[in-house]
């Protein structure tokens, strides 16, 4: 690659003198920070207009206008569309679905990730290459059969009140897992490769077994990697839409996302309560970002993998 | 892929002696056997069960008529027919397709120059790079059904900000005019997607030697010869990786036009006529697997392309 020769020729010159921040321009300098200044404000503005409605009263924004200095600004639409809506019941829905969704195809990707990289196989290549294909289809394409195995595979009455996969919670981990593997297995067979054979290599001559190798060894090493795509997982699975909307009939069951659309007809009356209630769904999300940062844009590019 | 490709450059020279010689001492046991087995077999009977299957199983429901009603048996073979009725006589099909090939291009064209752009700038060492750059990857969190919500409070003709901002009150209907809301909707679109493209270039930016641009000025090139020749032909596997993304992400679009108004119109697409023929009124299911081969079709040639770029290298150790 030409690049490369470019750079190992630089290598041996001598290091330019490096041009501090002060030294530059200061006129492109402040040009620059106001155009981005200005474009993250554009960028904040749907959330910031959600937020700045979502504080406001009906009667307010209904004789001033939206556009209007408020009144007052009052929790009263957080706490309407919180109890109105039932909130809470469909937000323990979204947890009955996302955690152990993200938990087994942690669990699941990191099986497959294992064997594929520490083991030579013939299928290797095969198996990998299933899993990233079947994770990049568009989910309509498998969306009309699938409804159908949904309507037609029975289930024991603990795991679903109707009786079938279709209008159970289970069956939504079900296809979050059967979807979501094919990244994490991508991702997770990548970092595995970066692993030293030498390690699982000691550990069998200390007479380790595969399960030991994969559970004691191997899986410690990965957590940077897991952490990424826990987040990254969790935030796609809370917010999935599809899936609830096709696979889910009875509304008291589909998880918070899904049900927003439901309920916006149903009781939000007026914008500033359609956008609490989209506020309250984003927060967990926006939680996980703010607290998870560094995960989550690890998880992402690491993503370039699946990219 | 990075990864893979910084393995293959560490070891790749000593690999092959090394697994010849472990390949001979490997000899697992039974129980470690069915242990590997397991390990992989379980999730792939899921993965290929509820993925592959239902794939395939597209492609052959779009060969029959079956309203869903009654067993297996009913199905009726009628060979082409559903194809032929879906590119002749369905009103929303071709409307469909213009929509996601502009949903395609305009999402490849505007985040990904917008996002390239962005990750040039924040690429250096300046004050706030970090809270730009958190700033326009938060939407990046949202769902693209909560980003319906958030701009249909945008795009209200009365109380919205765009039309309150351009003087246009009551009279822009955004959302409703079937003439624009496909690019309303985008503008909506490209606001998520461009912070997840702004961080892949920009992970792409970091990764690379900032030698090369040294060399590249001590040659002579200004800052913008210096991108186009040096920096953006070494981003490309990065670039391709925006742009089955970006792709996949236009082939999937379905949220938000089914929270503005349930994909009709003007906002019609693939994906939304398909799940309108399983869980529509009207349970045709034959019609609907058609439409999802033609996603498929499409689909599947830019897996492929991917595919093939990001396992060539595998396959040659």
């Amino acid at each position: 690659m030409s690049a490369d020769t470019l750079a190992s020729r630089l290598v041996t010159a001598p290091a330019p003198s490096i041009t501090r921040p002060g030294n530059r321009l200061n006129a492109t300098r402040v040009a620059l920070h106001t155009f981005l200044v200005l474009t993250c404000l554009v960028w904040l503005a749907p959330l910031l207009w959600a937020v700045f409605a979502s504080f406001r009263t009906y009667q307010d924004t209904a004789t001033n206008g939206y556009f209007s200095w408020p009144r007052e600004l009052t929790f009263t639409n957080f706490t309407t569309a919180w109890t109105q809506a039932d909130l809470p019941h469909y937000f323990l829905n979204t947890l009955v679905i996302t955690l152990p969704a993200v938990a087994i195809t942690l669990f699941f990707s990191s099986m497959v990730a294992f064997v594929v990289s520490r083991f030579s196989f013939k299928f290797n290549l095969t198996l990998l290459m299933v899993f990233t294909a079947g994770n990049l289809l568009p989910q309509q394409v498998i969306a009309v059969p699938l409804y159908r195995i949904y309507l037609l595979t029975p289930l024991p009455s603990w795991l679903s009140d109707s009786g079938y996969l279709l209008d159970s919670q289970f069956g939504l981990v079900l296809i979050h897992v059967a979807f979501q593997t094919g990244f994490c297995t991508f991702v997770l067979t990548n970092y595995m490769k970066t692993i030293p054979k030498e390690l699982s290599e000691a550990a069998r001559v200390d007479g380790a077994g595969v399960l030991r190798q994969y559970w004691q060894v191997i899986l410690p090493l990965c957590r940077p990697a897991l952490a990424a795509l826990a987040t990254l997982e969790f935030t796609w699975i809370y917010n999935d839409f599809l899936w609830a909307i096709v696979l889910i009939q009875t509304g008291d069951k589909m998880p918070i996302t899904s049900a927003l659309n439901n309920l916006s007809g149903q009781y939000f009356t007026d914008n500033n309560l359609v956008a609490a209630g989209s506020l309250l769904a984003a927060l967990p999300t926006l939680v996980v970002f703010f607290a998870l940062q560094r995960q989550f844009v690890s998880g992402l590019t690491l993503g370039s993998a699946k990219g | 892929m990075t990864l893979a490709e910084q393995l293959d450059a560490g070891t790749g020279t000593t690999r092959p002696p090394r697994r010849r010689a472990r390949r001979k001492s490997t000899a697992l046991s039974l129980p470690d056997r069915i242990v590997l087995l397991l390990m992989v077999g379980i999730p792939a009977v899921v993965h290929i069960a509820l993925v592959w299957v239902p794939t395939i199983g597209s492609i052959v429901l779009s060969f029959s008529e079956w309203d869903g009603i009654g067993g297996l048996s009913d199905i009726k073979w009628i060979g082409t027919k559903n194809y032929v009725d879906v590119f002749t006589a369905y009103p929303r099909f071709w409307p469909a397709v213009a929509h996601n090939l502009i949903w395609l291009v305009f999402l490849i064209v505007i985040p990904t120059a917008f996002g390239l752009l962005m990750a040039v700038l924040l690429d250096r060492k300046m004050r706030f790079s970090s809270i730009y750059q958190s700033i326009l990857y938060l939407p990046v969190v949202l769902s693209l059904a909560l980003v319906g919500f958030i701009w249909q409070l945008m795009y209200e003709p009365d109380k919205g900000l765009v039309n309150n901002l351009i003087g246009q009150v009551g009279h822009i209907n955004w959302l409703g005019d079937s003439s624009i809301n496909l690019y309303a909707v985008l503008v909506a679109a490209a606001w998520r997607h461009t912070g997840y493209v702004m961080l892949l270039f920009l992970a792409g930016l970091k990764a690379l030697d900032p030698a090369l641009k040294e060399a590249a000025s001590l040659d002579g090139a200004n800052s913008w010869q210096t991108f186009w020749r040096v920096t953006f032909p070494v981003l490309k596997p990065i670039n391709i990786i925006v742009l089955v993304v970006t792709v996949i992400e236009a082939l999937r679009a379905y949220d938000i036009v089914f929270i503005i108004n349930r994909g009709r119109n003007g906002l019609e697409l693939l994906s939304i006529l398909i799940t309108d023929n399983i869980i529509g009124e009207s349970s045709r299911i034959g019609y609907g697997s058609a439409i999802a081969v033609v996603l498929l079709v499409i689909s599947l040639g830019f897996i492929i392309t991917y595919l093939v770029q990001v396992f060539r290298k595998e396959e040659r150790s």
